[in-house]
């Protein structure tokens, strides 16, 4: 009888493992060994001749090669890592600020959220890059203020150049927050309101109930949005970084060809995997920490005299 | 005497409360706030595009008046024609539909298949497995650029639609993993009742998923068809890469509309050298760049997904809420 339950229950299994079966097969064949293939690649010599293509296991030449020598891929790296601390952190904050005004009952809603997230159907390279061209990616504002001149004048360019870029496209990184406004919308509406008016009545007010009630009940939204964000920054159409991987693979005269494109690639996955880390890591959901109650003196004091005053009374009943 | 003053004082309550609030109710001044914030918000998003449309109506004139903003003097279409030529748009519209529907499609049902069974199943390595899907959506496309590309050479797919086609059909198209988060989520908030029923009279697995799963998931598959559809319309990196470098001399080769558009400024000097013939090139009227045609090239290339996303805009927006995200 146990022994028929057990053959049931396998055979459930395998027929989950057949519903799988395409998703594994592609697994398989269109990543898990394309990774690995990439890796090989990135550790040799690979050249192309008529007859095909050659490869010579070469160590970490590629990689050497491109921390020594080439200064153009380590330099779009880090411009790209700049670039997505300071607009991360813009779209965090503007989404939230956008998704707490449309939690409030207004009219219209849903027009709002329509235009907000409008732009997830039309960001695409080739347009995005034809809105830069035409300057339409910045409020017009900031450029006849002159702010990007300001911000050159006054801050040192490891700083003023992420800045600039971040004002010069302003529109095009609020446009990424389409996404993010959802989820944190979806959180919000989660939060029992009961809680926000418990926490009147205890005298809290708007602003330390979002630090206190909000935002920890928003953590996990803000996790995944870090995520999310980082990860459509790393693959959006407008990647620096992307486009010279790219490039360099079919480009065999200068520093470039199969294996230094794949060593390119895995230095950014790598770093990007890291990236990925730090966002978990900072905004992971904690344990509920128990509060450590500060007793005031005059408490101390009470208590010492309610144990004494039981103490005393224990005694005395023992003396009876 | 009194009751006046008490009148008064109930007044100036009733009038504080009004533009304040009260506690469950925004007052006046914060929802004027709300709305001024929100709709110049809304501005902002859309300037882009509402410059874009603009920009795309000017004649020539208008374009080189700085004094015409908004408004230009009169509307021209002769821009969209001329973009439609220069794009060669209905042929390439064609290959766009193409390549956005049929992969969106196998997306459609081989994400069903992999998250119903992530939400209806119990086996071994699941987590595991679950944790690999999430691998693929966070792994960035770079690395595995090269190998599937000598893959693809090596079968001889490059420049064939089959190439978007395949990982599709084997849930690794693109963003495959946030669908397949979708279905599992959408799978595993409808009941299973229905399931053991039909598991009960003796329904094969496959009948099950096909009578009660599919019409089930129905919500779920439209909506990541939706995206999937937008999505491989706007891609441009894997399209580029896989049938843009297709062998020379190979007529059929695919191109779709963001292709053109990507390529938008050599296509539009060859149409006017095509147009005026050598005097012009001699006179070198084709380095003149007319952005109205450009912006008119834009608008033309996300005019129909911006069509979909207007009739069909609640099935966008509703997806967060669907794709329990918020982990009930």
């Amino acid at each position: 009888m146990k022994k028929r339950r057990f053959g049931l229950v396998t055979r459930r299994e395998m027929k989950g493992y057949i519903f799988l079966l395409p998703w594994l097969i592609g697994f398989v064949v269109f990543f898990a060994l394309p990774l690995v293939q990439s890796f090989i690649y990135s550790l040799s010599n690979v050249k192309m001749t008529a007859a095909g293509r050659k490869m010579s296991y070469a160590g970490f030449q590629n990689y050497a090669y491109l921390f020594n020598e080439d200064t153009v891929f380590t330099g779009l790296l880090s411009a790209f890592y700049q670039d997505a601390v300071l607009r991360l952190a813009v779209i965090l904050v503007f989404s939230l600020v956008i998704a707490m005004m449309l939690n409030h009952n207004i009219k219209g809603k849903g027009v709002y959220r329509t235009i907000f997230f409008l732009p997830i159907i039309v960001v695409s390279g080739p347009v995005l890059q034809r809105l830069m061209d035409e300057g339409a990616t910045t409020v017009p504002l900031i450029e006849s203020y002159g702010v990007s001149g300001i911000i050159s004048a006054l801050l040192p360019g490891s700083l003023a150049n992420p800045l600039n870029s971040l004002f010069t496209q302003l529109i095009l990184v609020l446009w990424y927050s389409g996404v993010p406004i959802l989820i944190y919308m979806a959180g919000l509406q989660k939060i029992d309101k009961v809680v926000y008016e418990a926490a009147l009545i205890d005298g809290a007010g708007g602003w330390v109930a979002f630090w206190k009630i909000t935002l920890p009940a928003l953590r996990p939204m803000i996790l995944i949005n870090g995520i999310y964000t980082l990860v459509f920054l790393a693959t959006s159409g407008l990647n620096d970084v992307i486009a010279e991987i790219n490039s360099r693979m079919f480009n065999t005269s200068f520093g470039g060809g199969y294996g230094v494109a794949s060593a390119m690639a895995w230095v950014y996955t790598v770093t990007l995997a890291v990236g990925l880390s730090v966002i978990y890591l900072v905004t992971k959901p904690r344990k509920a920490t128990q509060v450590e109650v500060v007793k005031t003196r005059e408490q101390v004091r009470v208590e010492r005299l309610h144990a004494q005053r039981a103490a005393r009374r224990k005694g005395g009943r023992h003396e009876k | 005497m009194k009751s006046k003053s008490a009148k008064k004082k109930n007044w100036a309550e009733a009038f504080r409360k009004l533009l304040l609030g009260t506690n469950d109710r925004l007052g006046l001044i914060m929802k004027t706030f709300l709305y001024v914030m929100l709709s110049a918000l809304g501005f902002v998003y859309i300037y882009p595009i509402l410059h874009m449309a603009v920009t795309s109506l000017k004649s020539l004139t208008d374009l080189l008046d700085p004094s015409v903003q908004w408004l230009p003097h009169q509307l021209s279409l002769d821009n969209y024609e001329k973009a439609l030529d220069v794009m060669g748009f209905q042929e390439h519209l064609w290959d766009t539909l193409l390549v956005s529907f049929l992969p969106s499609l196998c997306q459609t049902a081989s994400c069903a298949l992999a998250g119903y069974a992530f939400a209806r199943f119990r086996f071994k390595g699941k987590n595991l497995l679950m944790g690999c899907v999430l691998l693929t959506f966070i792994v960035p496309f770079p690395v595995l650029m090269v190998p599937t590309y000598t893959l693809y050479s090596d079968y001889g797919i490059l420049g064939s639609i089959l190439t978007m086609i395949l990982p599709a059909v084997t849930g690794q198209g693109l963003r495959s993993a946030i669908f397949i988060l979708i279905y599992k989520a959408f799978y595993e908030q409808t009941p299973v009742s229905l399931d053991e029923a039909a598991r009960v009279d003796g329904a094969s697995e496959k009948r099950i998923f096909f009578t009660i799963g599919v019409p089930l998931g129905l919500p779920a598959m439209l909506t990541t068809f939706l995206f999937s559809f937008v999505w491989y319309w706007n891609e441009t990196y894997t399209t580029s890469l896989y049938m843009g470098n297709a062998a020379l001399g190979d007529t059929h080769s695919v191109s779709t509309l963001l292709m053109e558009l990507s390529k938008f400024e050599d296509s539009y000097k060859a149409y006017l050298e095509k147009v005026s013939g050598w005097a012009a090139k001699m006179g070198g009227a084709t380095n003149v760049q007319n952005e109205a045609v450009t912006m008119a090239g834009t608008i033309l290339t996300i005019l129909p997904l911006l069509i979909i996303y207007f009739c069909l805009q609640r099935y966008f927006t509703e997806a967060i809420d669907r794709s329990g995200i918020t982990g009930e």
